[in-house]
């Protein structure tokens, strides 16, 4: 009892610690709060958005290029539209596809990247040079690809960067991983007869956790701002759905004078992609994992 | 000789990574599309030219031996032919290549000339206010799209204070061509046309500078930390024992092992440099690799995209296998270690 009792409070001792350390760590706390102001602003799009009506194909010529002003916070476009509530939607997009690309990327590559460096061998000279494959290739230059063969669409655009996205993961936990398996605590496991299951994801999983949670804050603002290149280049979401991407290029057309229709869109994207890293940084202090990047 | 051993393998992992990505392109323009024949002819050919240019393709023989086709042309050079200009993708691409070539080696010398020092700077005032701007600004530089710092800077240098030239390699009445190396900059300066030198760096500035901004920020990061992880080092402490000066030792001592990170990861994030390089390319008018490629997806030229990724890849492994040997003659114990850190 005493002792179920005293390990329940070193786990809330240590996570006060940590909130401690993060509390006084100012680059993690200010990404934090632009994240949380992000992602609150793309869950309740539909209630805060000024005009939410203007997520959709809608015209609205008579007020076309309107600078940013206390009724359209970011201005209007070409037809009308409200940019700063088509910014909130977009929001959702960005989210929705670093999250998807994550969900996949993260579990895949941690995975491959545990059993590379646990195993070692064949099955390590294997995962790696795959991995040395898929890195050649800019993601953005498959995505291109993919999309040239497939039509240009979320999904699509979800696939071809996860498509390649694993590899970074892999790459960190094998090192990771490859350090620790001659260690103490692997080798009781393994003399206590553990299975190879429990080795990999309850033994050596876990002393990655830190080091794959400084990656996937840092990913978030990558795989958005690969999401918006693709979208600026037209392949990726397509209108009327609203992507900060698409914005950005549309509003390009109307450069210098028309700046808010272009600039502000992109500076949403600059943003969020500032929150993820400001996030990722504090984070890879409070953990002093060095080496992730 | 370890050396020389050392190369013989990276040479060799090389040439595997290319046989394993000719496999991912083969899958991409010929198992994905279903029929790439039909995607080249397009909704309105008849059946009879559809097979027609299948059998020509050799789209009808077994998976294997199209992939042996398709090989055996990669290891002529051959791409195949471009659906939209009618010609040799590969002469397509050698014409853009260079282009996209002498933009990316101006972001990697500005990145290096730039974040390197910024990089041994914040080092030696670790955790000071200096530190602390150059880490906002490599955080500031990784967030920021790199559309977006084209479409800033294009606005500001050309409309705002109409200094620079924002579209193109050269000014459209310029008579400057890149004959020698394709290089523009180079050309211009072996032909001793300094007039055209000028210009050819005015319209290479910006793109220059919308590209290396992430890439300077990665660089001064990775070298600071490499610098303070070198300064752990037990010689180091010698060196300081003998009473070796602060400069020397850090400029002589530390910075030549301090330079080999910066330079691996250089390697490593190439590829997004590259992948970069087509969104700033298309902001600029850059006629390059990039332009060529976008505008052959958005006519599903197929043969002159693959080429493109191909291309791509190429270029990757051999940048990363050009550092290696690099990073071999900087630093000695990976020539017998035989492996990057």
């Amino acid at each position: 009892m005493s002792a179920s009792v005293s390990a329940a409070s070193v786990r809330i001792s240590i996570a006060y610690q940590n909130w401690h350390r993060f509390s006084r760590n100012p680059t993690a706390l200010i990404g934090a709060a632009i994240v949380t102001i992000v992602v609150l602003a793309a869950l309740l799009a539909p209630w805060i958005a000024p005009h939410p009506d203007h997520v959709g194909a809608i015209v609205n010529f008579r007020v076309r290029h309107q600078p940013p002003s206390a009724q359209y916070w970011f201005g209007t476009d070409n037809v009308g539209r409200d940019i700063f509530s088509r910014v909130l939607f977009g929001y959702r997009i960005s989210l929705l596809l670093a999250a998807v690309v994550l969900g996949f990327a993260v579990p895949v590559g941690a995975t491959l990247g545990l059993l590379a460096g646990y195993f070692g061998g064949w099955m390590e000279i294997l995962i790696m040079r795959l991995t040395d494959v898929a890195l050649a290739i800019p993601p953005l230059v498959m995505a291109l690809a993919v999309t040239a063969v497939l039509t240009p669409n979320l999904l699509h655009a979800m696939f071809a960067i996860a498509a390649l996205w694993w590899t970074w993961h892999t790459r960190l936990i094998f090192s990771i991983t490859r350090t620790l398996r001659h260690q103490e605590f692997v080798e009781a496991a393994r003399t206590l007869g553990a299975s190879r299951f429990h080795i990999l994801f309850r033994e050596l999983l876990p002393n990655c956790a830190s080091a794959i949670l400084v990656k996937v804050s840092l990913d978030f603002g990558f795989v958005i701002l690969i999401g918006a290149a693709l979208s600026y280049l037209g392949l990726g979401v397509q209108p009327p759905t609203p992507d900060l991407g698409t914005m950005v290029a549309n509003g390009a057309d109307f450069l210098p004078d028309r700046w808010w229709e272009s600039l502000l869109p992109g500076a949403a994207i600059l943003f969020v992609a500032l929150g993820f890293n400001l996030l990722g940084d504090g984070l890879r202090d409070l953990y002093d994992v060095e080496s992730v990047r | 000789m370890e050396f020389f051993y050392f190369l013989i393998r990276r040479v060799f992992w090389s040439l595997l990574v290319l046989f394993g990505l000719s496999i991912v392109i083969f899958v991409i323009a010929r198992v994905m599309p279903g029929d790439p024949a039909r995607m080249a002819m397009g909704p309105r050919a008849s059946q009879e030219q559809v097979a027609d240019l299948k059998a020509k393709m050799g789209l009808d023989k077994p998976i294997l031996a199209q992939y042996g086709q398709f090989a055996v042309g990669l290891l002529h050079g051959d791409l195949g032919l471009s659906f939209l200009t009618k010609r040799p993708v590969n002469h397509d691409i050698a014409e853009t290549f260079a282009a996209t070539f002498e933009l990316v080696l101006a972001t990697i010398l500005v990145a290096f000339v730039v974040g390197v020092p910024l990089g041994v700077v914040a080092a030696a005032n670790k955790d000071g206010w200096v530190d602390n701007l150059v880490r906002f600004f490599a955080i500031l530089g990784a967030a920021t799209p790199s559309f977006l710092l084209a479409l800033l800077l294009q606005v500001l240098a050309g409309y705002v204070l109409h200094a620079l030239p924002t579209t193109g390699r050269v000014s459209p009445d310029s008579p400057f061509t890149a004959d020698i190396t394709g290089l523009l900059t180079l050309d211009t300066l072996l032909r001793g046309n300094l007039g055209g030198l000028w210009d050819a760096l005015r319209h290479l500035l910006l793109p220059t500078l919308a590209l290396s901004a992430a890439t300077i920020g990665q660089i001064a990061r990775i070298t600071r930390s490499s610098m303070i992880d070198v300064s752990t080092q037990d010689y180091i402490e010698a060196v300081r024992a003998f009473g070796v000066p602060d400069r020397v030792r850090m400029f002589k001592y530390m910075l030549r092992p301090a330079f080999v990170p910066p330079m691996t990861i250089m390697g490593l994030e190439f590829a997004s440099l590259l992948g970069n390089a087509f969104v700033v390319e298309l902001v600029f008018s850059w006629p390059g690799m990039a332009s060529y490629g976008v505008r052959s997806i958005l006519q599903k030229d197929l043969n002159a995209v693959m080429g493109v990724v191909m291309i791509s890849g190429v270029f990757f492994v051999v940048i990363n296998l050009m550092i290696d040997v690099l990073v071999g003659f900087i630093d000695p114990r990976v020539r017998i270690r035989g492996a990057r850190a």
